[in-house]
């Protein structure tokens, strides 16, 4: 003990924790590291955010700069190689036609909300049924959903789409329900661990008190498992905004393109890319995600906690 | 109450139900059938046993590497990913719940890319990588390994905050009274990492390792987007393998969808695993 006390280094990464003197001084060091990491961690975005005002031929050329010509050039001729640099919004211009990007968005924005929406409402009325009613058949779906989050999406990829094509599903609205199918299992997974945790009690005096099944459902049950609604909405708003192959698959990509499909497009269609439309639609497809995020942090970030514990 | 509920069924199971058998419980069961067949759309199958398997390793009696190639790239993905992603996000995690200024706004950014799709991200870091690499006359598939590392780099960066959240939310729910009483006791900051807190972490940890393990497995969007199989499908990892022979030429499409069988297989085995693993470790507490 008497030697750790004499040992600096010792005291200096206890330091952290020992006095408040300390702390303040070790906490400024590490707020000064992180926030140079943070940047860096960030740049990648801000380069494209940068880049994506730049002519074509010099998103290549000069990715990380501003300038044609270096400053040290003198300003006239640096503000001169700056216009040469940028074009304002052309490329989103571009973009957006070449894209047709407002649609995308449109496609991308209906599917997921309804996609969410139809999962929550569908999986938990099906996880509350299936925790209340014991029997063979409730237990049947209840291991098919577990089994079935085991399985990775190309095991089923080449038949789903198949299948989808001949029920008719391969519109935004017909998505849906197969995302409903394919979602189900996480979904239901997830509530029927809440619906296990909330007292029985609460419904039957409900019950009691003259409610009907659904009543009960509606006024009772759902608005406790609030918590458990929003985990499950976070975490497959996540996957349905961002998934590329399921629609690629399944929709008729002729006709609806979701913003992932119509990313990648941009690349096949040409051949090779054309990295000012590119740069312009890969800002386009992120400013919605940051600003949903900014809005919904706080049960972004617990709901990814608690699908942690729980997956 | 049972009984009252009991009847409600169409109105409470059916439309899940219903969507689940579309969406996964015949496409699961007739993929499996269709493993063993010959066929290019779901109606026009001939039975073929295993011909399907054998021609995923040998196509004219010779040796194919194709998918063994693929699958030991995946492994080696995999495990480097894993190892990166988790040592990385558990290192953040520790710094960033000593209380310093600014912790929110750091965890707000290093949480950031997990929310930007895997098509996305390969394009912002496919220019970024290309324009940095042109300077040595070479892309992100001039070899494999470009395309390996290319691909680590975009993962990790994706998923380190994903899984920075979830050590910060186990490291958070160890008890303080126990650090304190092992700093009391005269522990190191080294012991007290290595017999208080990682112990006490095991089951996040797992949960960590385990998530991240099945994402490198299943990796597919940033394959495609970042480096599409190149140079010469020497870059496909299983997934994208599986895509390639399924769609990529037709008369394969038998050959893909046994890939995928036994793909699952890979993957049920890991969950498994895993499960029996998280289950343990719970009883233990």
């Amino acid at each position: 003990m008497a030697k750790k006390n004499n040992d600096p280094a010792a005291k200096k990464r206890k330091g952290a924790d020992v006095s408040t003197v300390r702390k303040a001084k070790h906490g400024g060091l590490l707020t000064a590291i992180f926030a140079i990491i943070s940047i860096v961690w960030i740049s990648p975005v801000l380069i494209v955010l940068l880049n994506s005002f730049k002519r074509k031929a010099y998103i290549f050329r000069n990715p990380f700069g501003l300038s044609t010509v270096s400053i040290t050039k003198g300003w006239d001729k640096w503000t001169a190689g700056v216009k040469k640099t940028f074009v304002g919004l052309l490329n989103y211009t571009n973009a957006i036609k070449k894209t047709n990007f407002f649609r995308s968005f449109g496609y991308s924005l209906f599917i997921t909300v309804g996609s969410v929406l139809l999962i929550v409402l569908c999986c938990s009325m099906c996880a509350w049924y299936i925790t209340r009613v014991k029997n063979l058949a409730t237990q049947g779906i209840y291991l098919l959903c577990l089994f079935s989050m085991i399985v990775p999406f190309q095991m089923v990829m080449f038949t789903l789409s198949k299948f989808a094509n001949m029920l008719h599903l391969s519109n935004p609205l017909g998505i849906i329900i197969v995302y409903l199918g394919f979602g189900a299992g996480l979904a239901v997974f997830m509530f029927t661990g809440f619906v296990k945790s909330i007292s029985i009690e609460i419904e039957e005096a409900a019950m009691i008190d003259g409610c009907t099944p659904i009543q009960t459902y509606f006024q009772v049950v759902l608005p406790i498992m609030k918590p458990t609604v929003v985990t499950v909405a976070i975490l497959d708003a996540m996957w349905i905004w961002n998934d590329y192959l399921l629609p690629a698959l399944v929709l008729n990509v002729n006709k609806y393109k979701t913003i992932p499909i119509a990313v990648q497009f941009l690349k096949q269609s040409h051949g090779q890319i054309d990295w000012g439309a590119m740069m312009a639609v890969l800002v386009l497809a992120i400013v919605p995600i940051i600003v949903f995020y900014l809005i919904a942090q706080k049960y972004i970030i617990e709901g990814v906690m608690a699908g942690a514990v729980k997956g | 109450m049972e009984k009252a509920i009991k009847k409600y069924w169409p109105l409470f199971v059916l439309p899940t139900f219903a969507a689940f058998v579309i969406g996964f419980i015949v496409p699961f069961a007739y993929g499996i059938f269709l493993s063993f067949c010959k066929f290019t759309t779901v109606v026009d199958w001939k039975w073929t046993g295993l011909e399907n398997y054998t021609k995923i390793f040998f196509v004219n009696r010779k040796l194919d590497t194709t998918f063994l190639h693929s699958l030991w790239y995946t492994a080696l993905f995999t495990v480097v990913t894993v190892v990166i992603i988790n040592v990385v996000a558990f290192t953040i995690a520790m710094l960033l719940t000593k209380g310093i200024r600014g912790t929110n706004l750091f965890r707000t950014v290093f949480f950031l890319p997990n929310l930007i799709g895997g098509i996305v991200l390969s394009y912002i870091w496919l220019m970024i990588f290309n324009s940095v690499l042109q300077h040595f006359s070479k892309t992100i598939v001039s070899t494999e390994w470009y395309a390996f590392w290319g691909m680590v780099i975009v993962v990790s960066w994706q998923q380190i905050g994903y899984m920075m959240i979830i050590y910060i939310a186990g490291i958070q729910n160890i008890p303080g009274e126990l650090i304190e009483a092992a700093r009391i006791d005269g522990a190191s900051p080294a012991q007290l990492l290595k017999s208080v807190t990682l112990p006490l972490l095991m089951p996040t940890i797992t949960v960590c390792t385990f998530l991240s393990l099945t994402n490198g497995f299943k990796l597919f969007d940033q394959n495609l987007a970042l480096t599409g199989g190149n140079p010469g499908r020497l870059s496909q990892l299983l997934a994208l393998n599986i895509y390639d022979t399924m769609y990529g030429k037709t008369g394969w499409e038998g050959v893909g969808q046994a890939k995928a069988v036994i793909f699952f297989i890979l993957v049920a085995v890991i969950s498994i695993i895993q499960n029996r693993l998280t289950t343990s470790k719970e009883v233990q507490q």
